[in-house]
């Protein structure tokens, strides 16, 4: 039996988790370290093991070439080669496990190829986990003038010195190259879900063209996931013939893109419940862009696995909080004199530290304003992650309530149904969450008020297409 | 607050003491002096949020300096309309109310930093500026974020009732060197009534710093360091400088304030940033210095560099076409672009451990793409700045203990100046 090299492998002692097939190799356990036979494959740097799942929600563990890390998992957005607000060691201290760097501005400074000669993204910021790049496309689209996209690439005009430039799947991939993360993504054709008609379907077969050339020009599979974006709008037949061709090409992972712009919530999760049901099982399924904690637990709950998004830290800028509850505005006046801590259930340093009214002075006016909300949103998205992991694995994701003695303490349990208790105490959950929850099978009648005879519901409309 | 000297210099005028501050129930903190006291904003240190703060040398880095006019937010009465006498209350933005303040539990409470000492002054460089041509007889005046406030003894007395600081400075008249005599002395007379009223409204058990201004006049110096100390106060806090004076007469004026002040009461100074300007201070037997030297620099993109060793070794040349000089490297050069190396190399300090010069300078030119200041880009640099500075402090009271002050002086002076001979 081969082992595959170290750092990739991380001893476990005493695990006896569900293992699955990974294509053709075989993965077992054996006196507590991890072994595998079968052909040594190149792009196999990473393992996804399902730890635990409830119906289509999954807990797992992905193992990568700097990191090993817990999914469900949200990967904070580090525009350049630091997260607005934190430094490295803060982001270790508070459980973050991938981050996500911006191509597109690494290579305006510090440049990839200086990058590449300083020794890789991980060395230059002095990050010991895992990174994530993107491909860069998505920001020339939405941050530049005159941005276009070709069967070539991504032409845009150059913020330095307005020259015509072009951004091909390859250059992509050599820059991503350079910088060096662990998973690195595809450039894709992205269009906003808000556009009709048959340009979604040429950005679809599009990107199906360039994960081809993607691949090609992807020069260390072993140390680098690439993984593929699933395009195709809000049509699902457009999504289906794009998932199946990524899945042919037998990537490491593969991201459900093109949503979070604006889209209406009820076709947004369509969309990912039906990714998540074609995808393989033993790949990760990282949603792009999201989001709000409320869109990563239905997505977890559907069967996803990774997100990114800048709203945390973008939202601290602006003085709000995020909070069991929702969202809570620092800026309000309400706040001078509110001698509570942001959030009376979070542990991290800024609510074990500091008072409603501190911070509210300090906000918009002070950096350290911004900086202690950065911390605080962070450490809350790391918390859900770390909630969703674990209450997945004990069974507590949530529970079918079966007579027992200790009923009584059952529904107080159930993470989705107190989450949701929380964010919705008056029981008014959104219709398009009830939709959601009930294709990925958890009841959460116990935190839904009963519905107003006003409104349309009955149990037939929401047996919406099995996906 | 308890203060004893220590050790002497052999001048007899430079000292090391011992500060202790204790006015936590449990807790009581312990510095040595010559010491720095750290820059905050609204209490908190300036880019360095407070659980990075114990990377800095304990308890070197416990001594905190902020404003307390900052921190506090003024109610005022707004008419809205005559005919209907309706009123209402319209605050300031930039603090909070006093009441607040008391309902935390004071400043350590608030602030999360029950093991840190705070000295409150009125004056902070960076955004109360005394602004004394506004200043009259019934309070002094200051730029402030949200514009020019008046602030009397009895409102300074209640913000520091509220937020009971270890100590405190009391309300002064602060004038630049070049105003009239005329002017000059009635900031004298100003600041000692000002110091009158202070004490008798004080009720919080922080130590009391009386103010001494007087301009650059020797003779309203020693008058208004006499009237102070004939008061009942803890220790002195010595205003007026860092305001224009030249470096040149600083000495003289210093020495006329020291020699009419007992010397076993510790002195505090604002406005002596430069490691040149801190050595004539502690030269003429000032305690306590502020820090917004260091904080300026770290904006500016500069990184102490100065040998901290007595020895003081040979200048380096070839830093000249790196726009820095013997003390301080500019991280922002192009030439640190792909420089690997930590910003000392034989510094210890929580930058220099864990990151490179070119990932500083990355940091600090990625300013232009953003367009925004933000925390991160200036921690590390502030960081190593702040471990920088005060290790030079801790060699100073070395050499003071050993007896050897003034020659450490007159070596860190040359070696500054080599620089400019040897091109």
């Amino acid at each position: 039996m081969n082992r595959l090299k170290e750092p990739t492998l991380s001893s476990r002692n005493g695990w006896s988790a569900l293992i699955l097939a990974m294509n053709r190799q075989i993965v077992t356990v054996v006196d507590g370290k991890w072994d595998y036979e079968g052909p040594m494959w190149d792009v196999a740097m990473k393992w996804v093991v399902i730890l635990g799942r409830f119906n289509r929600a999954r807990a797992a563990q992905l193992t990568l070439p700097h990191f090993t890390s817990q999914t469900p998992l949200f990967m904070p957005v580090g525009t350049q080669g630091t997260i607005k607000g934190l430094t490295t060691s803060q982001l270790e201290e508070i459980g973050c496990q991938i981050i996500l760097g911006n191509t597109y501005h690494l290579a305006l400074r510090p440049t990839s190829e200086l990058i590449d000669e300083l020794g890789g993204l991980h060395k230059f910021m002095n990050w010991p986990r895992a990174l994530l790049t993107d491909s860069g496309g998505f920001q020339m689209v939405s941050l530049l003038h005159l941005a276009d996209i070709t069967e070539k690439g991504v032409t845009f005009q150059s913020p330095v010195d307005g020259k015509p430039m072009l951004l091909t799947p390859e250059e992509s991939i050599q820059i991503q190259n350079r910088i060096g993360a662990d998973i690195i993504m595809a450039l894709d054709d992205v269009v906003k879900t808000t556009i009709t008609g048959p340009r979604i379907e040429e950005a679809m077969y599009r990107t199906l063209r360039w994960i081809d050339r993607c691949i090609a020009a992807h020069k260390r599979p072993n140390e680098q996931n690439l993984f593929g974006i699933v395009q195709g709008g809000l049509d699902p037949v457009l999504r289906d013939i794009c998932v199946k061709g990524l899945v042919d090409r037998n990537l490491p992972g593969y991201a459900i893109g093109g949503l979070a712009g604006g889209e209406d919530k009820d076709s947004f999760w369509r969309v990912v419940a039906q990714c998540t049901a074609a995808l393989p099982e033993d790949k990760p399924r990282y949603v792009m862009g999201v989001g709000y904690p409320l869109d990563i637990v239905v997505c977890s709950a559907l069967g996803a696995d990774m997100y990114d998004c800048v709203y945390p830290t973008r939202t601290a800028r602006f003085g709000t909080a995020l909070i069991p509850e929702g969202v809570l505005k620092l800026k309000h006046q309400a706040m001078a004199d509110d001698t509570r801590p942001v959030d009376p259930s979070c542990e991290c340093m800024v609510c074990k530290n500091y008072t409603r009214a501190y911070i509210h002075c300090l906000v918009t006016k002070d950096a350290m304003g911004s900086q202690l909300l950065s911390y605080h949103n962070l450490y809350y998205m790391m918390k859900l992650s770390r909630d969703l992991h674990s209450s997945i694995i004990q069974g507590r994701f949530p529970e079918y309530a079966l007579p027992s003695l200790s009923s009584v303490f059952f529904y107080a349990d159930q993470f989705v149904c107190m989450f949701l208790q929380k964010m919705f105490p008056k029981g008014d959950v959104p219709e398009w969450v009830c939709n959601a929850m009930e294709v990925a099978g958890i009841d959460i009648s116990s935190c839904c008020a009963p519905f107003s005879s006003s409104q349309d519901w009955t149990l037939e409309n929401t047996q919406s297409k099995t996906f | 607050m308890k203060f004893a000297v220590k050790a002497w210099s052999k001048s007899g005028r430079a000292r090391v003491g011992s500060l202790q501050l204790g006015s936590c129930p449990h807790l009581s903190i312990e510095i040595e002096t010559p010491a720095l006291l750290l820059t905050t904003r609204k209490g908190l240190p300036v880019f360095i949020s407070p659980d990075l703060l114990p990377s800095l040398p304990s308890p070197d880095s416990h001594l905190l300096q902020f404003s307390p006019l900052h921190l506090y937010a003024e109610f005022f009465m707004l008419y809205l309309s005559e005919s209907s006498f309706a009123m209402g209350f319209a605050c300031s933005m930039e603090g909070l109310s006093t009441k607040t303040i008391s309902n935390i539990g004071g400043l350590h409470q608030m602030l999360g930093l029950q093991e840190y000492g705070f000295a409150a002054v009125p004056r902070d460089s960076i955004v109360c500026l005394p602004e004394h041509e506004s200043s009259n007889k019934m309070g002094a005046s200051f730029e402030t974020p949200s514009g020019r406030r008046l602030i009397k003894p009895v409102e300074y007395m209640e913000m520091i009732s509220s937020m009971k600081p270890n100590l405190y400075a009391t309300l002064a008249d602060e004038v630049p060197a070049w105003v009239s005599e005329k002017r000059n002395k009635a900031s004298v007379d100003r600041t000692v009534r000002w110091l009158d009223d202070c004490l008798k409204l004080s009720t919080t058990g922080g130590a009391v710093f009386g103010s001494i201004v007087g301009g650059s006049s020797v003779e309203e110096r020693e008058r208004c360091a006499q009237e102070v100390a004939r008061r009942n106060v803890s220790g002195y806090w010595i205003g007026g400088f860092g305001l224009g004076e030249s470096m040149d007469k600083r000495s003289a004026i210093l020495n006329a304030v020291m020699d009419n002040l007992p010397e076993e009461k510790p002195r505090q100074i604002c406005g002596l940033g430069l490691p040149e300007e801190v050595l004539q201070g502690i030269a003429a037997g000032i305690d306590l210095f502020d820090s917004t030297y260091i904080y300026h620099l770290t904006l500016g993109g500069f990184a102490l560099t100065f040998p901290l060793d007595r020895i003081q070794s040979s200048s380096d040349s070839q830093l000249s076409d790196k726009g820095s000089d013997n003390t301080k490297i500019n991280l922002k050069a192009t030439v640190y672009r792909k420089d690997t190396s930590p910003v000392v190399d034989s510094c210890n300090c929580y930058t220099c451990l864990n990151h490179t010069k070119a990932y500083i300078n990355h940091l600090l030119n990625v300013h232009e793409m953003l367009a925004q200041i933000l925390l991160e880009m200036y921690v590390f640099a502030l960081i190593h700045n702040t471990h920088h500075y005060l290790a030079f402090f801790s060699s100073i009271r070395e050499a003071i203990r050993d007896g050897k002050f003034e020659q450490f002086r007159q070596k860190f002076i040359d070696s500054r100046r080599d620089h400019l001979f040897v091109t």
